[in-house]
């Protein structure tokens, strides 16, 4: 049997996707039995012409991670998806658009305004921005177009499966790396984590009580190691976010922030968050529920931590 | 014909190995000899702009996403800029707990970067063949055992940072005065087996250097030659002897000749810094305000200065661990004294960091304090301004927050470690360039070498590369004014 072949690519990422899949140690070795990694740019050789020589539908699997930010970015993720027969979505900010897509509350204009000009240590009398087309003495510079709107990598191109997590675990890499390896994949448009909430897989205790009188933030008070989060009145995403992850947070004794996405079955995290806090709040007069539940600080940034691109919002309106 | 029109074109595009990507152009003249040099980051994300009006005890959550490699050092930075905020001091245990972690991630970068990024270079030659010039070559030539202690300890360190931060990357463990929960006996024991065999690790791998790099002659003159040396200022961390310090201390600069040329709180580095902006790369160059922005000039009259392992060796009198103060003056008295200027010689001054992040993680994790349950202080101030700084691997790095007194974010800056270099590695890039790139001669092995200039930095562009068999992919054009190709060469 020919091997498998693979490609790597990051687009508005942080790398540490690529990290994680470093993290499989000496697994890796194990991958490059059965894989020939065609394209990986953080770790191995990568020319545009070579990728864009290759006949289309000639690379197996695509593992994608990043946000689409730019145009460079867009014009990869075409590229990838006409070379690939599988194209995953590899990490939150692929699946989901991530924290960078949080970006989607602002505008270019106004992220060129601020980095370039109003930040605190920038000098700036000219009042020069990146040009996607500069002149210098000797020629001219190009740079790639910075969009006004973050999108997930479903937004931009086709995609069949998904891996969700902020990186994504070593576990879940394994698994989706074996069903690739072995061709058992599952129906296409799943995603490789569980099907049921984090709550589900929590060792937290529980009462199933509402309990909440006032929400508090994480600086406030030390939470019990044993309790549930949400239950100390500290907003945990837990509730309306996918398992698979292991609970990293809530064992390092930190609240959820929803780095898994929605579970299966809903359109929206953030308003699932929402009512999930709702239905939290130790009382039945409706006005004084949505009195408490208003006083959660920044519900945008806390609900949409990882999703704003995906979600029924998608941003705010310039 | 004017000179603009025959001016020829070498890109080196697209540079791998760099997080975000990066892109140098190389500008040859008539003679064919290199004009100008460009070296640009085409990625923004704007982290300044959308971390405005979030609650401020969340950025040591969200600003590690800025690099998922060095994630360790921006919850670090971000963990002590709302201390700031909120006028906090951790307990005792929750600074030496912070620390400790901050130790492993220094350790896994370190061991990264000169393992899978600089080895090659050296342990292989800078003009071997490319298909060879990688760790696993490196592995190869000296021996399979030597990968897996390299794979191991690497590993080490990052368990070390899950165990403390919940994840090694994007750690979650650091809150407005101090950090989510202490660690227990067995995590203890567990920490100093590995840092013991960690301080084993870095001897070795000054020994390996000793022997590949300072015994070979050629590769000496090569580190030491003039197309890798650049004599500019440079800023870190020092504590309150002057020693090396990751986590915490004052800021200090020295001028080319290696005088004391400023020493600040980090609370103050608005007085020391000032950004530029240029239109045709979307990183800032960061520059010492009290001289200016004076172009990509060296020596003591430009602005220009630099960060990262040398850098910060360079300002400091020493080191604060014994094995490391031995290696230090080792580096030192066989490069005829301070401050050093060859920009190759980073590798080296890594490797010294590696003794002294190893030796000072296992002074740690037998600290009797270590295992204290009070690794918190619940803030009473109401929140307004701060800043925290650390060293990342890479360099310098600032975190500076305003709120209103609920604590949301109004005003957010950062200073990046490879920001800091940015303006360096510019001209590091040019000067290598100038000097290898003759009557429009150019080989894949001067390439690469234009590449060691850069790469000595570790910038932070491509910092997780670190960890896998992989080249520098390069494909150069060279063009005539109409853009035909006149020469191709990759590898």
């Amino acid at each position: 049997m020919d091997k498998l072949k693979f490609a790597v690519y990051w687009a508005a990422s942080c790398g540490g996707c690529d990290v994680a899949i470093l993290d499989i140690n000496e697994k890796i070795l194990d991958v490059a039995q059965v894989a020939d990694i065609v394209l990986w740019p953080i770790a191995l050789d990568f020319k545009y012409k070579d990728v864009e020589a290759l006949p289309d539908a000639s690379v197996d699997v695509c593992l994608f991670n990043g946000a689409v930010r730019n145009s460079e970015q867009e014009h990869m993720a075409r590229l990838l998806r006409a070379k690939s027969k599988v194209m995953v979505a590899f990490g939150s900010c692929a699946c989901f658009g991530g924290i960078p897509s949080l970006a989607n509350v602002s505008t270019r204009e106004r992220i060129f305004q601020r980095v370039y000009q109003d930040t605190l240590s920038t000098t700036n009398p000219d009042t020069v921005f990146p040009q996607t087309t500069c002149p210098v003495p000797e020629g001219e510079l190009e740079l790639p177009e910075f969009y006004d709107t973050v999108r997930s990598l479903e937004q931009v191109i086709p995609v069949e499966y998904f891996v969700p997590g902020c990186p994504p675990p070593v576990d879940l890499i394994c698994t989706a790396l074996d069903a690739i390896a072995t061709g058992q994949l599952p129906p296409v448009g799943s995603t490789i984590a569980s099907e049921k909430i984090l709550c589900d897989e929590c060792e937290r205790e529980r009462s199933e009580e509402k309990t909440v009188r006032q929400f508090k933030r994480p600086w406030q008070i030390i939470p019990d190691r044993e309790k549930c989060f949400l239950e100390q009145g500290i907003i945990c995403a837990g509730p309306g976010t996918r398992g698979g992850c292991g609970a990293r947070c809530m064992k390092a004794n930190m609240p959820c922030r929803g780095c898994f996405g929605p579970p299966l079955g809903v359109r929206d995290q953030g308003a699932k968050l929402l009512a999930a806090m709702a239905s939290l709040v130790d009382s039945e007069d409706p006005t004084e529920i949505a009195e408490i539940v208003g006083q959660i600080k920044d519900p945008l940034g806390t609900f949409y931590r990882f999703g704003l691109a995906n979600s029924v919002l998608g941003r705010v309106k310039p | 014909m004017s000179k603009k029109e025959t001016i020829r074109t070498v890109i080196i595009d697209p540079i791998t190995r760099l997080e975000g990507h990066g892109k140098i152009d190389i500008f040859l003249n008539d003679a064919g000899d290199v004009e100008n040099a460009y070296f640009q980051v085409p990625e923004l994300r704007g982290f300044e702009e959308f971390c405005r009006g979030r609650p401020v005890e969340e950025l040591p959550r969200i600003t590690p996403r800025i690099c998922g490699v060095c994630p360790g050092a921006h919850h670090m930075a971000s963990s002590k800029a709302v201390d700031a905020v909120f006028h906090v001091e951790p307990p005792p245990a929750a600074k030496k707990l912070r620390e400790l972690f901050y130790c492993a991630h220094m350790i896994h970068s370190h061991i990264a970067h000169f393992y899978a990024l600089a080895a090659p270079d050296f342990v292989l030659g800078p003009q071997a063949d490319p298909a060879e010039r990688n760790i696993l070559g490196v592995v190869a030539k000296v021996g399979l055992e030597i990968g897996g202690e390299v794979i191991k300890h690497r590993a080490y360190a990052q368990d070390i940072q899950a165990m403390i931060g919940g994840k090694a990357t994007h750690p979650v463990c650091g809150l407005p005065g101090g950090m989510s929960k202490p660690i227990d006996e067995d995590e203890r024991k567990q920490i100093q087996e590995m840092a013991e065999s960690t301080v084993e690790f870095a001897k070795f791998s000054l020994q390996l250097f000793n022997d590949v790099v300072l015994k070979n002659k050629e590769y000496v003159d090569i580190i030491l030659g003039n197309i890798y040396t650049m004599q500019s200022y440079y800023m870190g961390l020092v504590d309150g002897n002057n020693k090396v310090n990751f986590y915490e201390g004052d800021i200090r600069v020295v001028d080319p000749e290696g005088k004391e040329f400023a020493k600040f709180k980090p609370a103050d580095y608005l007085d020391h810094i000032s950004e530029h902006v240029e239109p045709w790369t979307y990183l800032k160059f960061p520059y010492l305000k009290s001289i200016g922005w004076k172009g990509f000039v060296e020596g003591r009259d430009s602005g220009v200065f630099r960060v990262a392992p040398l850098a910060r060796l360079n300002v400091a009198d020493g080191m604060a661990t014994p094995l490391a103060q031995e290696a230090y003056e080792a580096m030192y008295s066989t490069l005829g004294g301070k401050p050093v200027h060859a920009t190759l010689v980073n590798h080296w001054a890594r490797l010294v960091e590696l003794m002294y992040a190893a030796e000072r993680l296992l002074e740690l994790s037998k600290d009797s304090e270590i295992t204290s349950p009070e690794v918190r202080t619940i803030p009473t101030a109401t929140p307004d301004e701060g800043v925290g700084v650390v060293e990342a691997p890479r360099g310098t790095l600032f975190h500076h927050y305003k709120t209103d007194p609920e604590g949301m974010v109004t005003d957010l800056n950062l200073i990046v470690a490879t920001g800091n270099n940015h303006a360096a590695i510019c001209m590091s890039i040019k000067k290598a360039a100038q000097g290898l790139i003759k009557q429009g001669k150019v080989s894949e092995g001067l390439l690469n070498m234009v590449e060691m200039a850069f790469r000595a930095y570790d910038p932070c562009l491509g910092c997780a590369t670190h960890a896998l068999p992989g080249q520098m992919p390069l494909v150069v054009q060279i063009r005539d004014k109409d853009g035909l190709p006149l020469q191709r060469i990759e590898r």
